[in-house]
């Protein structure tokens, strides 16, 4: 949800201008792949597994996981997805609307919930969503996969599977999709 | 919102009502959680300020709120200084110092939120004023339509009973037309408002000859205290002429449905057996009223639309 939300509202609204091409999209899928056989290594199969995509950048990357898990284990998990707005720090502070709405298909309580997001930047989506996951019931535990961790944490999180640590910039703005991961700036703009 | 209240649908644009449509389904979906309470609003106080008597609309506000974390103050009119002759505007000087973030009022009178809205800081939202306006009634009729026959684009919709004192058909009229209904009211003539000029409505007193054209007939709660005024012969000829009654419904489509704000009189504006019918949405009506009156509530308070002007050069973050 990060960085779409950020770029979508203003005032940090305007247009996206990619410099650098990080990852392209066979990147990208590799890096699905790999995350998805940690998360089948890490639980020992997908017993309990439910992946949670967080709206609105991580729900594409969630479902691709799914369809890998399907093609590694032959079965896909539960897939759900998750919108935080109305569990952020920052309302009042800022626009803060839901881009969608929330999908839980199951009872949380006593499984192993994988939230999927594009990128970590300051964690508090996070912290948002670990929150949220609380109103389905009471998880066994909770993991945490991004596509793209770029640092500047503001919170004590960290993620149990990373597609790629990037090192950025504050100002800098990640873009992750699966076309591919880039690196811009807002440009000046303001729509 | 256009400012920080909400006062009524006549003075909202459509890209509001649909927004707040929008949020409400969000709220449906937090209704339907294990553990139904967001923290949206922590910190936050509603109070409410009703001089007219109102259950599910203090109800569905307080649950509302008590659903996004708002903290609620109640103050009860009968039981307050308001007996000992204190005027509407030391009551409102009192509550705004205590500290609230919005007032919801109910008065009799038409107009008074607005004159609240001019006293205080807080957003203050309507929730019944006269024969004015009560738009969180309207937002929720819409979205139970919306929900029930996809949208209100293209639909007809029949408004029936006491149009002249019901601020629940003003409200309606705007709501519904400006989602692209089409509205008939119909009502004997001593029920019109003097003139519907303005209105973007058509008006018809035989309700045989509009029940097969409609999607949606909405009945109105026949007041009483209207029969002292001579308006009607009698309650018992009202049913007899606009009384939706079993052979009535029979008229409807078969997709068409049945809407009442409440409380209904069942026997005279609604047959018993007909609100029981599946194709009464009443019950619909009020669980939405509480996602409705959340989506409303944070639009004001949370969702920060009208804070974005005072958020200068923050970083990235």
């Amino acid at each position: 949800m990060a960085e779409r939300e950020r770029r979508s509202t203003p005032p940090f609204g305007g247009v996206f201008v990619a410099r650098t091409q990080v990852l392209d999209a066979d990147d990208v899928r590799r890096a699905i792949w790999r995350m998805a056989h940690e998360v089948l290594e890490r639980n020992h199969g997908l017993d309990d597994v439910v992946l949670v995509g967080l709206q609105t950048g991580g729900v594409t990357f969630a479902e691709a996981m799914a369809e890998a898990l399907a093609k590694i284990d032959g079965e896909a998990p539960p897939l759900g997805t998750l919108d935080v707005a109305f569990h952020r720090d920052d309302i009042g502070l800022r626009p803060v609307l839901p881009s969608a709405v929330t999908e839980i298909p199951v009872d949380l309580t006593g499984r192993v919930v994988v939230l999927v997001d594009d990128v970590i930047f300051t964690g508090r989506t996070i912290r948002a969503a670990l929150d949220a996951v609380h109103s389905y019931g009471r998880p066994r535990a909770v993991q945490l996969a991004v596509m793209v961790d770029r640092g500047h944490r503001e919170l004590p999180i960290r993620p149990d599977f990373v597609g790629k640590n990037l090192p950025t910039r504050r100002d800098e703005v990640v873009n992750a999709t699966l076309e591919g991961v880039e690196i811009g700036e807002m440009s000046k703009e303001h729509r | 919102m256009s400012a920080r209240h909400l006062l009524g649908i006549a003075e909202l644009e459509v890209a509001d009502i649909e927004r707040l449509l929008r949020l409400t389904d969000s709220f449906v979906e937090v209704g339907r959680r294990r553990m139904p309470k967001v923290p949206a609003l922590q910190g936050r106080t509603v109070t409410w300020l009703f001089y007219e008597s109102s259950t599910r609309t203090r109800l569905s506000f307080e649950q509302a709120a008590k659903r996004l974390s708002a903290d609620t103050l109640n103050f009860s009119v009968p039981t307050s200084s308001v007996n000992k002759g204190e005027s509407l505007r030391d009551t409102v000087a009192t509550i705004e110092a205590m500290g609230v973030d919005a007032i919801v009022v109910r008065h009799a009178s038409s107009g008074v939120p607005h004159q609240v809205a001019r006293w205080v800081s807080g957003s203050v939202i309507n929730a019944g004023d006269g024969w004015h306006e009560h738009p969180t009634q309207a937002l929720l009729d819409c979205y139970t339509i919306r929900d029930h026959l996809g949208g209100l684009d293209g639909l007809h919709i029949a408004i029936v009973g006491d149009i002249n004192h019901s601020r629940v058909a003003r409200s309606d009229v705007w709501a519904f037309t400006k989602l692209g209904a089409e509205v008939t009211l119909v009502a004997p003539p001593t029920l019109l408002p003097p003139s519907v000029e303005g209105w973007p409505v058509r008006v018809d007193h035989d309700l045989d000859a509009v029940l097969p054209t409609v999607d949606v007939v909405y009945l109105l709660r026949m007041q009483r205290e209207r029969m002292l005024e001579a308006l009607l012969p009698s309650l018992r000829e009202y049913t007899a002429c606009y009384g939706l009654t079993r052979r009535r419904v029979d008229l409807l489509r078969d997709k068409a449905i049945v809407m009442h704000p409440g409380p209904m009189n069942r026997g005279v504006e609604i047959a018993a057996d007909v609100a029981d019918l599946p194709r009464s949405v009443v019950i619909d009506q009020v669980r939405n009223g509480v996602a409705v009156r959340m989506a409303v509530l944070y639009d004001l308070l949370g969702s920060g639309a009208d804070l974005s002007r005072d958020l200068p050069g923050r970083d990235a973050r």
